[in-house]
């Protein structure tokens, strides 16, 4: 059977959006194919949306822990620099740790892997193929993704692409080791573990760029009837928005990857200048190169890329704070306009991340003011969601704790990023670890946060299945004291002085005056790490035991809960029609506080 | 090194352009505080005071956005004075007047995995022509041994001398990869880029024995890649400067001085070629 058969609601080319695409095949289709796919098709490699959408967050789940594994280790060292690591040892080679003690070699190549997993493998993999994937084409009512087939390949491109990292660490010379900002020179003469993780961007950008077409295919051709785009849910905006940043920004990166693949095994010299002396003896290539195009082609990408962090993240706790304040959104227009706003902006700021490269004064202060530009629409979408409070009728359930929890570690991630974005501040404060304590600002207790938040929200959905309310309440408390412990210390470090990515901070004299600092550190992150089992407990035990549930645990208001728990393939049993817009709880003279966008009488 | 100089804040300042930028950072970090409390302050009153409650309902339309609207324009008010009237002008002054050469200490700075080399023109005034061809483990920065005004430069490692009161141009190149020349006292910093030369320049304005630490990842050694940074009085600069200078008999020139000259401060690691592993 062709993979058409079981999408036979695939909207023809022109297929107005308004018309409706989502006719009543869920049942048919489930009737007619569901019960013959064989397992493989089934949950291996299938294409269904919300298969996809599972195995990218469960993978990427998978890949966040072993990311944070491998910061916990290197903890240790900063902890208590050149003391062999206690029992932990036994599990590593005496090659990267002789002895017990991490060598600095080693310690690079888990900081490069740590980053490249987190963002790369973790994040976007969850925030994108996870959420995105399962929530959006239920949320605008569509019965699949557009292009159900690349969905699958995008995937499919995503684990090889992991695995590839992942086996780096078994190369001769051992993984990565130039940051996970790869810069060339030193990216180019490094161990054959940097060509494992050029091939590995390269799969992972490619499974980028398939499902954000698909993606955006998606939101403007296969909205339900009545989905008008001021309907859609902000998550979808949100999701849209975020689709376009993949699409025009990954682009760049993959041909620099391409390029710094070729310097490395091909004997170009797109990055390395003329005359270079490695370890006392000339490397022999033709040189002429810049070393500073590849901080342009990587930072066009990755500026845009901590929008895609973000974006989904404000997406998700839109979500929630509509729900559990029983109250519109405040300000969903204007939310949705700053988000398109940051999208574009992001494409102009890249080089505020290299402004010490020898950067005068008129690009400076181009890019500096691009910066300062882009927090406005930030402190926008702060502010609506502060607004949203304001009147509500505030439900601390699990997913609330989270999303609530969001606002001020967003807050203290963003206005962090002032004194970065300025150039003088940031002749002192550059490549300190006041930027380590920053972006984490952003992407921990932010973004992951805000997934955590996602996970808890939408896990009924997806299960049909409650997660138990009291392990999640112990899950956030013990996170968010421990992960504040563990960043903020960070910003009195930069402030300091103390650089980043330094392998034993004692060498330096204002090092060792923040060295206490690096163990409460590292203990708040241990403590983190302890603080996942009781999520880790509850996501499997609720496969089991968690409380059943019918549509709508929530009392929400969009269209995936009219599916059924878990949706089935082709997600609903009547074709979807859309009546109001996205948040309407509260609404005065109605029989209950939810009106939900699929109920005609409210 | 006096330890008590670092604490948990920024560090002593000792430069001359460097109070502008403490001061950029302390009043962007008054505002943030004031912003952070400010939304603080109404997000705690409204989990509290909205919380779900036996007979509490949640309001459909409770407010219009007046009041949200002067926070955006208070936002953008700050930041626009904040970056035109703080930020761009001490980068401005800072980077685009450097001083005249002739009042000035020149040094050439070459890095690179792990160590710092620093040229000083000597006695003449005049740098001997390097060249990366010539380059090596005795040679770090390729130094012509043919060429007279070469004869008496002065080349170090991981050790930085210069004299308070008195600017100092550094230009600064890497050899291999790119590193960054971070002396967080003298609030100077700057990536070693590799195929060109970029000044910087500073002055300080006491004496004092501090650190250069290397920004950029530049390598397994990256983290112990440190220079002894040494603000002399201008008599001790001068008697550093007789003290190093290489004696006109002896041949070849190009041998590394300093390694062979008594310095009264520790080298932290005994240093001729590039560490290898």
């Amino acid at each position: 059977m062709s993979v058409d058969q079981q999408n036979p609601h695939k909207p023809g080319p022109g297929t107005a959006a308004s018309t409706g695409t989502g006719h009543a095949h869920g049942d048919l289709a489930h009737a007619d194919h569901g019960h013959e796919l064989p397992f493989w098709r089934k949950y291996i490699f299938s294409v269904d949306h919300k298969v996809i959408g599972i195995q990218y967050a469960v993978t990427a789940l998978l890949f966040l822990f072993f990311g944070f594994c491998l910061m916990m280790v290197m903890r240790w060292q900063l902890a208590y620099p050149g003391r062999a690591l206690p029992f932990f040892a036994r599990f590593f080679s005496e090659n990267v740790m002789p002895g017990g003690v991490m060598a600095p070699e080693f310690y690079n190549q888990l900081g490069a892997m740590h980053g490249t997993i987190m963002v790369f493998l973790g994040v976007v993999p969850l925030a994108v193929g996870g959420f995105g994937n399962f929530v959006m084409p239920l949320q605008i009512g569509a019965p699949d993704m557009a292009f159900p087939r690349l969905n699958l390949l995008s995937y499919w491109v995503f684990v090889p692409g992991g695995i590839i990292m992942l086996a780096s660490f078994g190369m001769q010379g051992g993984a990565a080791q130039s940051g996970w900002t790869s810069y060339p020179p030193l990216s180019v003469i490094a161990s054959g573990g940097q060509t494992a993780w050029l091939i590995g961007m390269v799969c992972l950008i490619t499974s980028s760029l398939l499902g954000s077409i698909n993606f955006i295919v998606t939101i403007v051709q296969m909205r339900a009837k009545g989905m008008t785009f001021w309907r859609l849910p902000f998550f979808v905006h949100a999701q849209l928005v975020t689709s376009f940043l993949l699409l025009l920004a990954f682009p760049p990166l993959e041909a620099a990857g391409i390029l710094q693949l070729m310097d490395r095994l091909a004997g170009t010299s797109f990055f390395l200048p003329t005359g270079l002396v490695v370890s006392g003896e000339a490397l022999k290539v033709a040189g002429g190169g810049s070393p500073l195009l590849w901080q342009h082609l990587f930072w066009f990408l990755a500026h845009p890329e901590v929008y895609v962090l973000i974006l989904p993240a404000i997406g998700i706790v839109a979500e929630v704070l509509a729900n559990n304040t029983r109250k519109p959104l405040w300000g969903y227009r204007l939310l949705v306009y700053s988000i398109v706003f940051l999208g574009f902006m992001s494409f102009l700021v890249w080089a505020h991340h290299m402004f010490m490269t020898g950067m005068g004064t008129t690009m400076s202060t181009f890019f500096q003011t691009t910066t300062m530009i882009i927090s406005i629409p930030s402190v926008i979408v702060v502010t609506c969601f502060l607004m949203s409070l304001y009147g509500g009728n505030i439900r601390f359930t699990v997913p609330m704790l989270f999303a609530t929890a969001f606002l001020p570690m967003f807050a203290i991630g963003g206005l962090t990023g002032l004194p970065l974005g300025l150039t003088a501040s940031d002749i002192y404060l550059h490549d300190t670890f006041y930027v380590i304590g920053h972006f984490h600002y952003v992407v921990a207790p932010g973004t992951l946060f805000a997934l955590f938040a996602g996970i808890y929200y939408w896990y009924p959905k997806a299960t049909g299945r409650m997660m138990n309310a009291t392990l999640g309440k112990i899950h956030f408390w013990w996170s968010f004291v421990s992960i504040n412990f563990v960043f903020m210390p960070m910003f009195f470090q930069g402030m300091a002085g103390l650089s980043r990515r330094l392998y034993d901070p004692t060498i330096y004299a204002h090092g060792r005056g923040v060295q206490p600092l690096n163990v409460i550190i590292s203990w708040a992150a241990w403590s983190l790490g302890l603080a996942q089992l009781p999520f880790i407990i509850n996501f499997f035990m609720s496969l089991k035991n968690g409380t059943k549930i019918a549509e709508n645990p929530w009392n929400a208001t969009t269209l995936e809960w009219s599916a059924p728990s878990p949706p089935g393939h082709g997600n609903f049993l009547t074709e979807p029609v859309v009546y109001r817009e996205p948040y309407e709880y509260s609404v005065p003279g109605a029989k209950q506080d939810f009106s939900p966008q699929f109920v005609e009488e409210a | 090194m006096d330890e008590t100089k670092y604490g948990w804040w920024l560090p002593m300042d000792v430069s001359v352009h460097g109070h502008l930028i403490d001061q950029l950072i302390s009043v962007v970090h008054w505002f943030m505080l004031l912003l952070f409390v400010g939304w603080g302050i109404f997000f705690v009153y409204c989990l509290i005071h909205f919380r779900a409650r036996e007979g509490h309902k949640a309001l459909h339309m409770p407010i219009k956005g007046v009041f949200t609207k002067y926070i955006e324009v208070g936002v953008i008010v700050v930041e626009v004075f904040v970056l035109f009237g703080l930020s761009t002008p001490v980068w401005f002054a800072y980077k685009n007047h450097p001083p005249a050469e002739k009042d000035a200490v020149t040094i050439k700075l070459v890095a690179e995995q792990f160590a710092w080399n620093f040229h000083y023109a000597g006695k003449d005034g005049k740098f001997g022509r390097t060249d990366s061809s010539l380059m090596s483990g005795d040679n770090p920065l390729g130094l012509d041994p043919d060429d007279p005004a070469g004869k008496d430069d002065i080349v170090t490692v991981n050790q930085m001398h210069f004299p308070v009161h008195k600017p100092v141009i550094v230009e600064i190149t890497s050899k291999d990869v790119i590193h960054s020349f971070n002396i967080p006292v003298l609030r100077v910093k700057q990536d070693t880029i590799p195929g060109q030369r970029i000044p910087v320049w500073f002055e300080a304005t006491e004496p004092g024995h501090f650190e250069l630490a290397c920004a950029q990842l530049c390598g397994l050694g990256h983290y112990r890649m440190r220079a002894d940074v040494l603000i002399d009085t201008p008599e001790d600069y001068a008697k550093w400067e007789a003290e190093n200078t290489p004696p006109p008999a002896e041949a070849p020139a190009a041998e590394a001085p300093a390694a062979a000259a008594p310095d009264p401060t520790p080298a932290p690691a005994p240093k001729a070629a590039p560490d290898k592993k």
